[in-house]
């Protein structure tokens, strides 16, 4: 669906009218992300992060793809061939940088896309179905990302792999099977090396599919925006070319600078020097972590140290871990409140910022070793991401009285709106 | 550019917003274009062969148990050569023919060393499609010429592995190869 | 649904972090953890600094010479290098003739297999060979050092630490902990992690090593040198790394600019921006 306003596209040459016959392809951009796609006119830079997300699954598949013709995907020479790349294949060392520095700036990039989703309500109906898909890339992406680091197949490749099928041996009954099932043996070896590196090449394009929906499902009722009042008429939008082309373009520019900072000053920042040692089953490293996007999913696992009734801490953690993203699906209908926007909502903005501290919060701890104070923080801090979601959430959308919206897009952003004045008598 | 601008935009009031304007826009799009180029650079150059690849050492092959009328094979760059210790009868019968008749004109001095025109090393990498010649092995088929011959698509090389017939357009490669003693080559 | 089950999931799991915090809590007080001598006199590298620290930093190429002499004469006989190959010295301004002499005469040979005899041998290395492996049947197990400055938390700092830092343990420790005395065969450090490893100070009087350039080769410097070459070692690729950086940052900073003039002027006739 679009707006009635929208553009038509119109070829003026020939040929372009003759493609569009035979093969609409140019009208389907133009549509999707041209200057036919009316978009609100107030959307601010958080609403940039959409098309940085896309940019970075380019630049993983591409630097990916390549990667794939140089690395060997056998215990043997994994780590070999990885350093094969940086030292003698041309650009190698540039293009693993770029890969291993582009995951993390995938997931900054969609961390900041998801939270403009929690602050803006972006999942709220008519919406829901973009923010659910968008749930199945994160969770694709989470485990494109694990599996991509196992392949190095340094200390931290081989104890991550363990560890976090580990995981699958928590469920009972069928834990211990499932677990061997996933490795293709009892602990992480050749077989399980060859088949994460399959299930590495392929997810990332099960992921662009998703995205296709996602982007798809986001056509149908439009753009949201920060006032979270929907579109009523053309004022209230431009055109996506060139108006938010030219911004996105600024924005990816400022995003390619931090990047590339990191990619060429700093590339081993945000990795683990033990992941720098070869795999060795026979001795764990002295401090396991995961990478840093999975640390506040980490510090949730290890939060459940006692046995809980007859449910032992090791399952709870497991549990608590999915559970903590899984409830993400279930916000469009936990937060019930009719207006959408932060902006407008007092209290729910406040709790917002504490989920922010606490997410960060758990972040740390996750990267932190496993000892007290880091602990207990944990548990206090995890305690308030389920209460946040499933309790406070609910809540407050009940209790809130939120503050006057404005009429319409323009109004918000002009201070008055001339359509307004109509509406308010139908007979003109 | 901009004096490009100036011819296209009329002369009047708004010319000059113009102009910026559009210098702007082609200027930041011109940029992401060459940008995006510059990034192409890398991903297309990693495909060429790697330092190591590059680095593949030159091959040392004594050469003392070849006796004349027999050849073997070395491995240069991950392809076959052929050394072959060259009969008087097959070195006269190579210098029988006049070179300016052959479709690859060489005459054997030109593909051997001075003081050792017994020895032909040349690649084992048939000129055509890069076949396997036949014809250094012991036993093999030498072809009518008694040099090589290619059994992929039949062509044949004589003494001084040079294309006499079939499809092959160039003689036997000579890879770059000098003497380190009498009994020592080394090739690379 | 949603609405009537979720309260119910979040406060089991609230209750059930707080069952947990509630018995870590009653365990941190009454056990607290106790102290270990890792942890009480474990140090953190020295500060040192090198000539490619930092965004416009290079090689000093003397001193990667000089710390190639460093491994050559002393590390070699434990640590293998075994991601560096000859060739690569080349990088480090030696000539292509040098690197080919200091192959052949390179004391670890090349071990060679005849597929059809089954004979094992060995040959003088090639440029183009990687660094020989070093077996070692010792106490220990000496790590390959090709990527140790990067395998290690501030590592090219912790090599240099760990060389100069060989001391007798303090007696302030075994009065505290008088079971830590470092067993038979072990040497203390206060640089590496658990305190005792079965290196000994591999760098110990000063002109161990003859420097050919004339610096003066004491402890601290042999050390400094080679900790320089082990970064080296482990990022090849360091000068090129940061100068194609500086030519991107730059493209980027200009083009960047440029597209913000544009949006800019594109979003110049829209009110309200």
């Amino acid at each position: 669906m679009s707006f009635p306003w929208a553009n038509h596209y119109k070829p003026s040459h020939p040929f372009m009218q003759w493609l569009d016959e035979k093969l609409p392809l140019p009208r389907f951009v133009y549509n999707a992300v041209g200057a036919g796609y009316p978009v609100p006119r107030n959307l601010n830079y958080f609403w940039n992060f959409g098309i940085l997300a896309g940019v970075c699954l380019m630049l993983q598949i591409v630097t990916g793809v390549i990667l794939a013709m140089h690395y060997a995907a056998n215990t043997g020479v994994a780590f070999d061939s990885t350093e094969h790349i940086m030292r003698d294949v041309n650009w190698g060392w540039m293009l693993r940088y770029a890969h291993a520095n582009g995951a993390s700036a995938f997931f900054v990039v969609v961390y900041v896309h998801i939270f403009r989703g929690f602050f803006f309500s972006s999942y709220k109906a008519p919406r829901e179905m973009i923010w659910l898909l968008g749930v199945v890339i994160f969770l694709l992406m989470m485990a494109t990302a694990f599996m991509g680091y196992v392949l190095p197949w340094g200390q931290m490749s081989f104890w991550g792999a363990k560890v976090i099928t580990g995981l699958f041996g928590a469920i009972p009954l069928v834990g211990e099977p499932l677990q061997q099932w996933l490795l293709g043996g009892f602990s992480p070896d050749q077989a399980a090396l060859n088949r994460f590196f399959s299930l590495h090449f392929l997810l990332p394009f099960v992921i662009l599919g998703v995205v296709i929906l996602h982007v798809w499902a986001l056509h149908i009722p439009g753009s949201s925006n920060p006032t979270g009042v929907e579109v009523k008429s053309e004022s209230d939008t431009v055109p996506f070319h060139p108006y938010y082309t030219a911004k996105d373009g600024f924005g990816l520019g400022v995003f390619l600078l931090l990047y590339c900072a990191v990619l060429f000053f700093a590339p081993n920042a945000l990795g683990h020097p033990d992941n720098y040692i070869p795999a060795n089953p026979m001795s764990t490293p002295a401090h396991i972590v995961p990478e840093w996007y999975f640390w506040p999913f980490y510090a949730i696992l290890r939060a459940f140290t006692s046995d809980f009734f007859f449910i032992p801490a090791k399952l709870m953690g497991v549990l608590a871990m999915f559970s903590a993203i899984l409830v993400w699906f279930f916000l469009p209908w936990l937060d019930t409140s009719p207006v959408r926007s932060g902006l407008y909502r007092p209290l729910f903005r406040k709790f917002f910022y504490v989920l922010l501290v606490d997410v960060l919060i758990l972040g740390y701890c996750g990267g932190a070793p496993a000892a007290e104070p880091y602990v207990m923080i944990s548990q206090i801090a995890a305690t308030y991401y389920f209460l946040h979601f499933l309790v406070i959430l609910p809540l407050v959308s009940s209790i809130e009285k939120p503050e006057p919206l404005p009429y319409s897009i323009t109004e918000a952003v002009l201070g008055k709106d001339d359509g307004a004045v109509l509406s308010a008598n139908p007979a003109a | 550019m901009a004096d490009e601008a100036s011819i296209d935009t009329p002369a009047d009031g708004t010319g000059e917003g113009v102009r910026r304007r559009d210098f702007i826009n082609i200027a930041a799009v011109s940029f992401a274009g060459v940008g995006g180029l510059a990034a192409v650079w890398p991903l297309v150059r990693q495909m060429s062969p790697s330092a190591d690849v590059l680095a593949e050492s030159s091959t040392e092959i004594d050469i003392s148990a070849i006796q004349p009328g027999q050849a073997i094979k070395a491995v240069f760059r991950k392809q076959p050569v052929f050394l072959r210790n060259l009969t008087p009868k097959e070195i006269s019968e190579a210098d029988a023919v006049d070179a300016s008749t052959l479709r690859d004109p060489q005459t054997l001095e030109q593909r051997t060393k001075e003081g050792h025109k017994n020895w032909l090393i040349t690649m084992g990498v048939c000129t055509h499609l890069g076949c396997v010649p036949l014809g250094a092995g012991e036993g093999e088929v030498k072809g009518e010429f008694g040099g090589y011959f290619c059994p992929c698509h039949g062509s044949v090389y004589d003494t001084a592995a040079r294309i006499r017939k079939g499809p092959a357009p160039k003689n036997l490669e000579v890879p770059p190869y000098e003497f380190t003693s009498d009994t020592v080559v080394k090739i690379g | 649904m949603v609405r009537l089950f979720g309260p119910f999931v979040g406060l089991f799991f609230a209750v059930a972090l707080l069952w947990s915090f509630g018995n870590g809590a009653y365990v941190a007080i009454t056990e607290p953890a106790a102290p270990t001598a890792e942890h009480e006199f474990h140090k953190h590298p020295k500060e040192v600094h090198f000539a490619s620290d930092g965004a416009f930093g290079r090689f000093d190429k003397e001193q990667l010479q000089r710390g190639f002499l460093v491994y050559k004469e002393v590390c070699s006989a434990c640590h293998s290098l075994k991601h560096v190959a000859f060739r690569d010295l080349q990088q480090l301004g030696y000539s292509e003739a040098e690197v080919k002499a200091i192959a052949k005469q390179w004391g670890t040979k090349q071990p060679t297999f005849d597929p059809k005899t089954g004979d094992r041998g060995e040959r003088d290395n090639l440029p183009a060979d990687h660094f020989p492996m070093v077996y070692y049947a010792g106490q220990g197990s000496p790590p390959d050092l090709s990527l140790i400055t990067k395998a290690r938390h501030e590592g090219p700092a912790y090599v240099y630490s760990l060389l100069t830092g060989y001391q007798d343990q303090p007696a302030e420790l075994l009065k505290k902990f008088p079971d830590a005395k470092t067993p038979e065969g072990l040497h203390y450090n206060p640089y590496f992690a658990n305190l005792n490893l079965a290196m000994p100070a591999p760098l110990t009087g000063d002109g161990q090593v003859t420097y050919s350039d004339g610096t003066p080769a004491t402890v601290d410097q042999m050390s400094k040198d080679v900790a320089a070459f082990l970064i080296w070692t482990a990022e090849p690729k360091l000068d090129k790394r940061k100068q194609t950086g500086w030519a991107v940052l730059g493209f980027l900073l200009a083009a960047t600019v440029l597209a913000y003039l544009s949006k800019k002027q594109v979003w110049s006739n829209v009110g309200g921006h």
